[in-house]
């Protein structure tokens, strides 16, 4: 079947899709955006979390045929999102569009060597980050970062709804977003620091 | 700074920006918040085709047969595979002992083994095709503990063993034994005044990496194969694959893909050769992801053990002696099991002086999921033993637990009970003093003037009680864990550093096949390199086999021996560079040939900070390039009948006290905090530092109340192979977990360094267990501790 | 496998009249783990997402009218007064991910017994509003939904549209047990409704017998020593004998088994003091309540 939806402000159409495949699938299979991440494809782990039509939830159990005209922001779209929320536009992320870079698929080994044009992301370079994208890396919260993309989705919304969140609001907002190597604590401080730097900014 | 004992000495480069010693940040940080790192299951190639495994339903059988022709004539399926389809006469690997099938043969030994492949041009023909080969099996009867593996009569898991263990071993079924027998044990025994016997059972664990095992095999023109795969260990899997595909070493390609974790359970190979056989009789990419449920079985998990200790001790405290024996279930490949025998027997009496000890540790061949490396590796079961026992003699003496294991502490000096004296600080008395010494924190922190604040109770948003039943317990737990290969295992590492001028720049390129798994060996490398060589810019090149093994992402070794390769090449590479300032203008100042020269801020530098001129015109247009291999000083082996020798490289020591509340009537348990303090030499990154030991401690957090793959004794299947029932510790699960630092140098180690990566897995979970048994009176002999078990409903 | 998009109530009981092997997907919370470990292959997909009508609920007089679709985190934002029990049970399920995703007609279709609304439900007093294109609406009552394991009343050409939950008159409350302290399926699950118009309690009972259960004898026990002793009305703390052997009576309701997530042993014990906990909790916010009326008064 065919699905059409928007990604991250960008009208998309996926062809010849299983009905059986999620939504994260179809992203990161067919439209090149593995930033969601596959874990556990049973809605336990929340590293494929996205935002659709502003909601989190883990695409791995939206199928994709439950898309067809609907808005879709993954972590790739993510500091545009915020961006254009700061900036008081389209807060759906529906109008606007997102990094080229991120449409892209990702060729074998890519990365690594992205990665050795820079040294220390300390200047946050390569593009302009989210509060919440910096605040992750500035506190040590990303090891492995295959739990990253899906907090990120998850601590943004928090920020969102709540900027000044307790300890335990953060704990609850984050709770079905499992994390194997920081022991959260890192986590618990990014989303401290991203507060503390929004309530900065505005 | 450290309280005592030798300050780290730093002789180079301090004053470079970004070196060692300061927090800097990850460099593959950016693309990991952006989505942009490419793990092995993003990897994606024009045409490639899917593969998908078919495993075992049942745990032991023979095959009867199998018939493929039905998924062969699926549309879309390009290929399936079965023992019949392996290339050469090398059909099985292993890390020590190759006697794991690529496929099965003829029988399988336990639950989930690979016996089929397929390559089709979707994940779900894939599966489809899987579904309709037929294999009929045979069932076998199963062996799956010390009973039933070791009985006159017991099946044998591998008939005809002829591996370098069997001669030793006092059964087939047995993989590996290491006895260690020190003093005099029985006279030592007439000695005690009080006797503290205790049998405890240790769950399997899993390691749980979220990034499940994949990676792409691409077919290259000269028939052999790239590989992009998430990996421990580069070149262990490459001389294990190679053999396999009948292809040299050099026509199998290997670069580490982005790896979502690792723990251990990368260390033993899983997609790696079923990928490359697809794609080679395919020719075509094939890309092969697990999904959770097939992550279950794709990787060996933590040794589940039985131990029996018995510990005397003098009135005034003092141990007498240490009789002990574990039981590691192996499960029915060897994988890693002769080494973690080889830790759990030489680790046994913890980080304690004890002259007298018999002690036995051995791992069995049964038909349940096989058992190999995970975070801790034998040190971990025996940890949660001895710690146990440790309470029971206290307890026993009257004397304060904390007190009793300071008065027990081993210290730098101390002979372990293989003979070896500890050669570097073992500040075990000082570590529990610094954790005894942090402010607990306040009682009912869940009370608010609305009530009960349920996220901060046992059972949190379950709301299961409003405070009722609750009462609070405080426990504590030190352990003592080897860093690096041991027993005589030629641990070295290789990097290749190359310095140059780029765009008016003096720059560093460091190359090494290290596995990044998370731990931040990257960050550390390029620290390393600007504290050695005084740049500020540093490209860490993506690791692959075109560069010397870098050994394993495990036994907490990377910093201190792939981290000692590249300070050892950098030193090299120093050499060099001065060697072409002394011969462009060492006729210009007399210090280029007299003092001693160090690279600082992109210049050359005398140690008494006289700069003597900028690297970018001593370098101008040449490249310097060194490629070396570096060692830690040599092990040996331990004496197979007495487990006596200097097996062990360096001791990494961490100590948590754990404070809990516990629903005592419905057995729901909330940990309120795990403080740890861990000496660890010499922080290199102490952001990281700090991170590797809040992450370490929660995997002891998890087996200590949750976490364990659930086989039944019956049919050795495992019945909890997904996230929905093998629950690891989410968030709300996880305490704050303050850490006290200590920095003592360890002068045979690089920078003064300590392995820190896995210490703190071992004290975590025994100080959990500590203080429930505190909160709750109940004995609590196994680990993970479950409602069941504090409620008597069993 | 068809995916089929209804894009209303009547097209999708038209695709179910058609197709009555079609599993409705909604949430996709239950649905699509099947589906991504293979342990289902539907010949047909039915989407219910498009259906509005689901994702709405209306408060009457006497009940409220809850569409099959409302996520649980509407139900726990937006109906705690009306519905403070599901509100609860709702606050357990999963995580915020799948709060937002899932709703009770899910918990109702699947029927398994660790759905965390049927407690709730069973204790409140509810009715399932199904409906077929060739019979129209009929009413369940909750009590007579749940048939067997993973198994309800429905039949193959109906859909569930909505459940009407009875209003709170009383103090509900809920608990569940998991052994982890989120994100977690029930190992066994209590919910308690009082009924003070009626000076009735019921009880709800998950993940202890092969469905979702009522403590039907503990429920009588109750009402009879809370009518004989006047508590109704004097608002007398509940003596522990009393809230003994309820809790006694409730753990005799569950017929469980040992699985992986706990022991039958250990199901019955928790039941129990759930049920304990659960009454004097209840038991308590009523009494406060009836003294600070008497006060007023």
């Amino acid at each position: 079947m065919r699905v059409n939806f928007t990604v991250n402000g960008r009208p998309q159409e996926a062809d010849d899709v299983w009905e059986g495949e999620s939504l994260l699938y179809v992203l990161r299979e067919r439209l090149g955006l593995p930033g969601s991440k596959n874990a556990c494809e049973q809605g336990e782990c929340g590293s494929c979390t996205v935002r659709l039509d502003g909601v989190p939830v883990c695409s791995c159990l939206v199928a994709a045929g439950q898309v067809e005209g609907r808005d879709v922001v993954t972590v790739e779209g993510l500091a545009e999102y915020a961006k254009q929320r700061a900036e008081g536009g389209c807060a759906s992320g529906a109008c606007g569009t997102t990094l080229q870079d991120a449409q892209l698929g990702v060729p074998p080994g890519e990365a690594w060597g992205r990665q050795a044009k820079g040294t220390d992301s300390q200047t946050g370079e390569g593009g302009e980050l989210s509060t919440v994208q910096q605040a992750f890396i500035d506190a040590g919260a990303v090891q492995c970062g295959f739990c990253t993309p899906g907090l990120l989705v998850a601590s943004d919304e928090l920020l969102e709804r709540n900027p000044n969140p307790s300890d335990a609001d953060i704990r609850e907002a984050l709770s079905g977003n499992l994390c194997r190597c920081t022991g959260y604590e890192k986590i618990m401080d990014a989303v401290r620091l991203a507060a503390a730097r929004q309530s900065e900014e505005v | 700074m450290p309280a005592n004992g030798a300050p780290t000495k730093i002789t180079q480069g301090s004053q470079t920006k970004g070196g060692i010693g300061e927090s800097t940040l990850r460099p593959d940080g950016t693309l990991k918040v952006t989505g942009e790192f490419a793990y092995s299951s993003d990897m994606w190639h024009e045409d490639m085709l899917w593969g998908q495994i078919l495993r075992s339903t049942v745990a032991h059988a023979e095959i009867v047969s199998i018939d493929t022709s039905e998924a062969l004539a699926t549309a879309g399926v390009y290929a399936v595979l079965t023992y019949d389809d392996l290339p050469t006469e090398v059909k099985n690997y292993g890390l020590e002992i190759q006697d794991t099938p690529v496929l099965a043969h003829g029988k399988v030994r336990h639950h989930g083994e690979p016996v089929a492949l397929v390559a089709a041009d979707h994940p779900e023909t894939a599966r489809r095709a899987a579904a309709k080969i037929k294999v009929e099996y045979r069932e076998l009867p199963v062996v799956t503990d010390e009973k039933s593996a070791l009985a006159p009569d017991a099946v044998l898991v591998h008939e005809n063993r002829d591996d370098h263990h069997c001669g030793h071993v006092p059964h087939p079924n047995i993989v590996h034994r290491q006895p260690i027998i020190r003093g005099d044990v029985e006279e030592a025994r007439r000695r005690a005044d009080v006797i503290v016997e205790g049998e405890y059972t240790f769950g399997m664990q899993d390691q749980a990496f979220l990034g499940p095992e994949s990676g792409l095999a691409v077919p290259e023109e000269d028939g052999g194969v790239h590989l992009y795969v998430a990996t421990q260990w580069l070149h262990s899997d490459l001389r294990q694959i190679a053999p396999v595909l009948g292809l040299p070493e050099e026509k199998v390609r290997m670069t580490l893909a982005g790896v979502g974790g690792a723990f251990g359970g990368r260390e033993d190979l899983s997609m790696q050769i079923h990928a490359c056989l697809l794609a080679l009789r395919t020719g075509k990419p094939v890309k092969i992801v697990y999904n959770r449920f097939e992550s279950f079985f794709g990787h060996v998990h933590r040794h589940p053990a039985k131990l029996y200790y018995e510990h005397g001790a003098t009135k005034d405290g003092k141990l007498t002696h240490l009789k002990c024996r574990i039981v590691l279930d192996g499960g029915a490949y060897a994988s890693a099991s002769p080494a973690v025998v080889g830790n759990a027997s030489s680790l046994s009496v913890g980080p304690y002086m004890v002259d007298d000890v018999d002690i036995e540790a051995i791992a069995l061949y049964t038909n349940n999921p096989p058992c190999g490396a995970m975070r801790g590796f034998g040190a971990v079961q025996a940890c949660f033993a001895y710690e146990a026992q440790m309470d029971k003699l206290a307890k026993k003496l009257g004397m304060d637990p904390v007190e009793f294991r300071q008065l027990n502490a081993m210290e730098q000096g101390t002979v372990m009970p293989t003979g070896q004296p500890v050669d570097s600080p073992a500040p075990v008395a000082e570590l529990l003093r610094r954790v005894k010494a942090m402010p607990l924190p306040p009682e009912r922190q869940w009370e608010s003037s609305e009530g009960a604040d349920v996220r901060q109770l046992p059972g949190g948003l379950s709301n299961t009680t409003h405070g009722e039943g609750v009462v609070r317990g405080v426990g504590y737990a030190v352990g003592i864990k080897n860093v690096g290969f041991s027993e005589g295992f030629d641990d070295y590492s290789t990097a290749k550093v190359r310095m140059e001028v780029v765009g008016g720049e003096p720059v560093a390129t460091v190359h090494t096949a290290m596995a990044e798994v998370g731990q931040g060996g990257v960050t550390v490398h390029a620290q390393i390199a600007r504290t050695e060589l005084g740049v500020t810019q540093v490209t860490i090149h993506p690791a692959d086999t075109q560069v010397g093994s870098a050994g394993s992402t495990s036994a907490s070794r990377q910093t201190y021996v792939t981290g000692g390769a590249v300070k050892n090449a950098c030193e090299l590479v120093r050499e060099k560079v001065l060697e072409i300032g002394r011969r462009k203008f060492g006729t210009y100042h007399p210090a280029w040939a007299t003092a001693e020269l160090l690279l600082e801020g992109g210049k050359v530098v005398t140690d008494a900070g006289e700069v003597l001129g900028d690297l970018v015109d001593v370098l101008e247009d040449e490249v310097v390039e060194v490629e070396e291999e570096w060692r830690h000083r040599p092990t040996e082996a331990f004496d197979l009948r007495t487990g006596q020798g200097n097996g062990h490289v360096q001791y990494s020591f961490a100590t948590h006290r754990a404070v809990v509340e516990v629903d005592t009537e419905l057995g729901l348990v909330k940990v309120i905090e795990l403080a740890c303090a861990q000496d660890v030499g010499k922080a290199l990154n102490p952001l990281s530092v700090i991170g590797q030991i809040q992450g370490g401690t929660t995997q002891g957090l998890g087996v200590a109340v949750m976490e364990e793959i659930i086989v039944d004794p019956k049919t050795a299947k495992v019945r909890n192979p997904s996230f929905t029932d093998y629950l690891i510790p989410t968030i709300l699960d996880t305490p704050t977990i303050p850490v006290d630092v200590l920095e003592l140098a360890d002068e045979h180690a690089p920078y003064g360094l300590r392995g820190i990566g896995e210490a703190p897995t071992l004290s975590s979970t025994p100080a959990v267990l500590a203080a429930i048994r505190n909160a709750t009176g109940l004995e609590l002999n196994r680990t993970p501790v479950r409602p069941e078990h504090l409620t008597g409903t069993a | 496998m068809d995916f089929l998009r209804p894009a209303s109530w009547e097209e999708a009981l038209a695709a179910k009249a058609e197709h009555p092997t079609a599993v409705p997907i909604a949430g996709g919370t239950d649905v699509m783990v099947e589906i991504n470990f293979d342990h289902r292959r539907p010949e047909y997909l039915l989407d219910l997402n498009r259906i509005g009508d689901l994702y709405e609920w209306e408060v009457g007089e006497e009940s409220v009218r809850l569409g099959a679709s409302v996520p649980y985190t509407k139900i726990m934002e937006s109906l705690r007064a009306e519905l403070p029990g599901l509100a609860l049970a709702s606050h357990t399920v999963a995580s915020p991910q799948i709060r937002n995703r899932g709703g009770v007609g899910g918990n109702l279709g699947t029927a398994s017994p660790a759905g965390d609304a049927h407690p709730a439900l069973l204790a409140a007093g509810a009715e399932v509003e199904v409906e077929s294109a060739a019979r129209g609406t009929r009413l369940i009552p909750i009590d007579e939904f749940y048939t067997g394991v993973k198994r309800n009343a429905l039949r193959p050409d109906e859909l569930i549209r909505a459940v009407h939950v009875k209003k709170a008159d009383g103090p509900q409350q809920y608990s569940k047990v998991g052994t982890r302290n989120a994100m977690v399926i029930a190992v066994c699950a209590f919910g308690l409704a009082l009924h003070p118009e009626t000076r009735t309690v019921r009880t709800g009972i998950g993940s202890a017998a092969p469905t979702p259960v009522r403590a039907k004898a503990a429920e009588e026990f109750l009402n009879a020593a809370l009518e004989e002793g006047g508590f109704w009305d004097n608002g007398k703390i509940i003596t522990p004998s009393v809230a003994k052997q309820f809790a006694g009576l409730c753990s005799a309701a569950c017929n469980p088994i040992d699985d992986v997530r706990g022991t039958a042993s250990y199901r019955r014990h928790a039941v129990g003091v759930m049920a304990r906990r659960t009454l004097t909790w209840t038991w308590e916010s009523y009494r406060g309540n009836h003294r600070t009326t008497e006060g007023a008064a």
